[in-house]
This record gives C-alpha cells, sequence and structure tokens, in this order.
C-alpha cells in the first residue's frame, strides 16, 4: 500500500528514488503530458461555464485522481516511490531541506529566475521546460517574491474549521470550504502558495515544477482532515447543477470516475499520518 | 481573424481612447488580506463598470511598458476571455475574467488583478522580455 510520507522526513536515498522517477518520467515524455492537462484544464475552467479541474467544487477530487494517475505514473517507474506532501505552514522558508540541491533544488538566481542548483536545473540537461507559453526553457522559481508569507498553522486551521464543503455559486465567488482552500476567497491557502513558489509554479503549466506534486499532496491530505474533522459533512453539489461536477457525475478527462470515487482516499493510498 | 488583421483592429480600438484616463496598477497578488477587487471606480473607462462576461467590459489599452507593446480591447470570441483579448507585441495572452470581476492570465493564474491592463502588465514582468508563444 502507497504511504504518503511528509518530505521532511524522507531519508536521503527516499529523496534520490523521488527524484530519479521523475527524471525518468521526464525523459519518456508522460511527465510533460501531465503539465498539457492541466494547463488545459486551468484554461478552460471558467466561473461562468463549464469547470471541472479548478474554481469548482471538483476541484479536489479531480486534483486526487491527477496525483493518483502521476503516482501510478512514477510507480511503473519504481514500484517503491509515493507522492511525498510538502506542509507549507512547517517548511515556510527557502532554506528548508526541500530546497536544497539534493532534492528540488533552491530558488532561481535573479537575473532571469534560473533554477542552477540540484537535478531539475537546466544545467543537468535533463530537465527540459518544453510545455510553457514562453520562449523559456529552464526551470524558474522566486522563493518569497510574489507575497511574502506562506499561509499559517492557524489560517489553515481557520479554512479546516469551515464546515460546509462548498456553496452557490459553486466558483470562486464561492463561500466554504473547498475555495478558501483554494484561495480565490479569504486568507488564501493553495493559490498563494504557487505565487510563493513563482516561477513556471505560478502560470497554468504549473506542474513544470515537481514541487507542485508536493504541494497538491498537502491540498489533498488537508482535504482528508477535513472530512476527519466533519464527519457529517458531505461533497456538494449531490444533485445535477449545471456547468459543475456534482458528487456522481463522471469527470473529464478520464469520463469514468465521479467525486464520490474519490471521496476515500484510503482505497488509493494513506499518510505517514493524518494528526 | 489574423494576426496582423487582429494587431491592425487593436490598434485602431485603441486610438479612440487615447486620452481616456486608464486605471493605475492595481496588484491584488496572493492577496490574504487585502481586497481582491477594486474600488469599480478604478475599473478601465468612464462608464464606472465593468460588467461580468463580457457585456459592458473594460475599455480598450494601448501603451508600451517596459518597452512591450501590451493591447486590450473587447473581442467577440467565445467568452471564455470575458470577452476580451490581451496582446503583448502582437501575441494573445490568455486571460480570464473571475466572478468578482477581477482577471487572471495564464502566466499569473493564481493571484488577481482589478484590470486586463494590470495583468498585462504584470505579465510584462514575469516574461522578463521573452516572448509569448502558442502553447504546444
Amino acid at each position: 500500500m502507497t504511504v504518503r510520507k511528509n518530505q521532511a522526513s524522507l531519508t536521503a536515498a527516499e529523496k534520490r528514488s523521488f527524484v530519479d522517477a521523475l527524471l525518468e518520467l521526464k525523459r519518456t515524455g508522460q511527465y510533460d503530458t501531465f503539465v498539457t492537462t492541466h494547463n488545459a484544464f486551468i484554461m478552460s475552467d471558467t466561473d461562468s461555464g463549464d469547470r471541472v479541474g479548478h474554481r469548482s467544487p471538483s476541484f479536489l477530487p479531480w486534483h486526487r485522481r491527477f496525483l493518483i494517475q502521476f503516482e501510478q505514473a512514477l510507480q511503473a517507474i519504481d514500484p517503491a516511490v509515493a507522492l511525498p506532501y510538502w506542509d507549507w505552514t512547517a517548511d515556510r522558508t527557502a532554506s528548508a531541506s526541500l530546497w536544497a540541491p539534493g532534492f528540488l533544488g533552491g530558488t532561481g538566481r535573479s537575473r532571469d529566475g534560473q533554477v542552477t542548483e540540484g537535478p531539475f536545473a537546466v544545467g543537468g540537461g535533463r530537465w527540459p521546460v518544453t510545455v510553457t507559453v514562453d520562449g523559456r526553457g529552464f526551470l524558474r522559481r522566486a522563493l518569497g517574491s510574489g507575497v511574502p508569507q506562506l499561509p499559517t498553522r492557524a489560517e489553515v486551521d481557520s479554512v479546516l474549521a469551515m464546515p460546509t464543503y462548498d456553496n452557490a455559486p459553486w466558483n470562486s465567488a464561492s463561500d466554504g470550504f473547498r475555495n478558501h482552500l483554494e484561495g480565490w476567497r479569504g486568507v488564501n491557502l493553495h493559490n498563494r502558495v504557487h505565487v510563493w513558489v513563482g516561477g513556471q509554479m505560478a502560470t497554468g503549466a504549473s506542474p513544470n515544477d515537481p514541487v507542485f506534486w508536493l504541494h497538491h499532496a498537502f491540498i489533498d491530505r488537508l482535504w482528508a482532515q477535513w472530512q476527519a474533522r466533519h464527519p457529517r459533512s458531505a461533497y456538494l453539489p449531490a444533485g445535477a447543477t449545471r456547468n459543475v461536477v456534482s458528487l456522481n457525475d463522471v469527470m473529464r478527462p478520464w469520463n469514468d470516475v465521479t467525486p464520490a470515487e474519490m471521496l476515500d482516499h484510503t482505497k488509493f493510498y494513506t499518510f505517514d499520518t493524518l494528526a | 481573424m489574423s494576426q496582423l488583421t487582429r494587431r491592425r483592429a487593436l490598434g485602431a480600438t485603441a486610438t479612440v481612447v487615447t486620452g481616456l484616463v486608464l486605471t493605475g496598477f492595481a496588484r491584488t497578488a496572493g492577496a490574504s488580506s487585502e481586497p481582491r477587487t477594486a474600488d469599480p471606480k478604478h475599473n478601465a473607462g468612464h462608464e464606472g463598470h465593468t460588467g461580468y462576461a463580457g457585456h459592458e467590459g473594460p475599455q480598450p489599452f494601448s501603451e508600451t511598458y517596459r518597452g512591450r507593446r501590451i493591447e486590450g480591447a473587447p473581442s467577440h470570441g467565445d467568452g471564455h476571455h470575458g470577452g476580451y483579448a490581451v496582446q503583448i507585441d502582437g501575441e494573445e495572452l490568455h486571460v480570464m475574467q473571475n466572478a468578482d470581476s477581477t482577471w487572471v492570465s495564464v502566466i499569473n493564474h493564481y493571484e488577481t488583478f482589478a484590470t486586463p491592463r494590470a495583468v498585462a502588465r504584470a505579465a510584462v514582468i514575469e516574461l522578463q522580455g521573452s516572448e509569448l508563444v502558442p502553447l504546444t
């Protein structure tokens, strides 16, 4: 059974296995198909139209399914690999071990934002950035530049306390847990972390940065924590709703999976701790 | 519409509004406690409001910002852009209007901006001189 661990507690060998699997997925071309899929949904999910991956109730089950598919692709390369999660309330500076040259590498240099250290630096020749809207073929970051502070534990707790999963109009204007976690409203959790990392992570092609998966694995864990805290709260909407994926509707692009089938993560993986 | 024709059209509409006082660069980045939507009077144009989904969208703009030509104008596309198109040096920047009337672009997709011009300026800063290219 897959166990997703806090990235800060990974051994050096576990980090190496994870990085090696990422590089191999990149080499085969499969990695970039995930970037393309994410960007296509980012550009087509709109507040007033059809919306599946973002700014909608299915933000959480969609990304859960997306991460499972990605994790399975890594495990086809190395069955021992699981997606780690990044608790950005705890590891909240550019000096965290997450950003060490032996793991994800650090922030970008000031001149052009280029990440110059670590396995994903363009100089290593193994991480070409090709699915992008500008001509720059290298991984970029600007840690803490777009916004100075990552969310705090207290801010996370204030969102986890919200009892209602989501509300009409089921988009970026909604009240409730999902939209506050996504960050279009309120203290801003998920969106703010993308902005804090900067570079490709701030764009529609954000999965170009491997930290995308660690960020979303933590968002996914927050969903599981919210479920544990509110056992009587359910995914909404339950009934057919225009432009929105309700509980038993199938989600694009898979068309064979519903939010209802994504509610229990323990069918697919567990966490080192959910406390 | 070809790139050239679209540029010419944008240039023509932009000429009409030369002299209008347009909005400043209202950035609501990362936006924890700051208001996410600019005061409506700061929205471009003298009509005093922007209509969501493009019925009464922001006014056109055309300017050179940090050495880049940025242009924006209402469009009659598929409506996914809020009925508004933005270009940087003639290449389209994918933009989207949020339900609260703020804007994002594909370059800055997780932070909101008060106007299409603000989102274009933010993209210029982020691009650091590199060209927009259609996504492969």
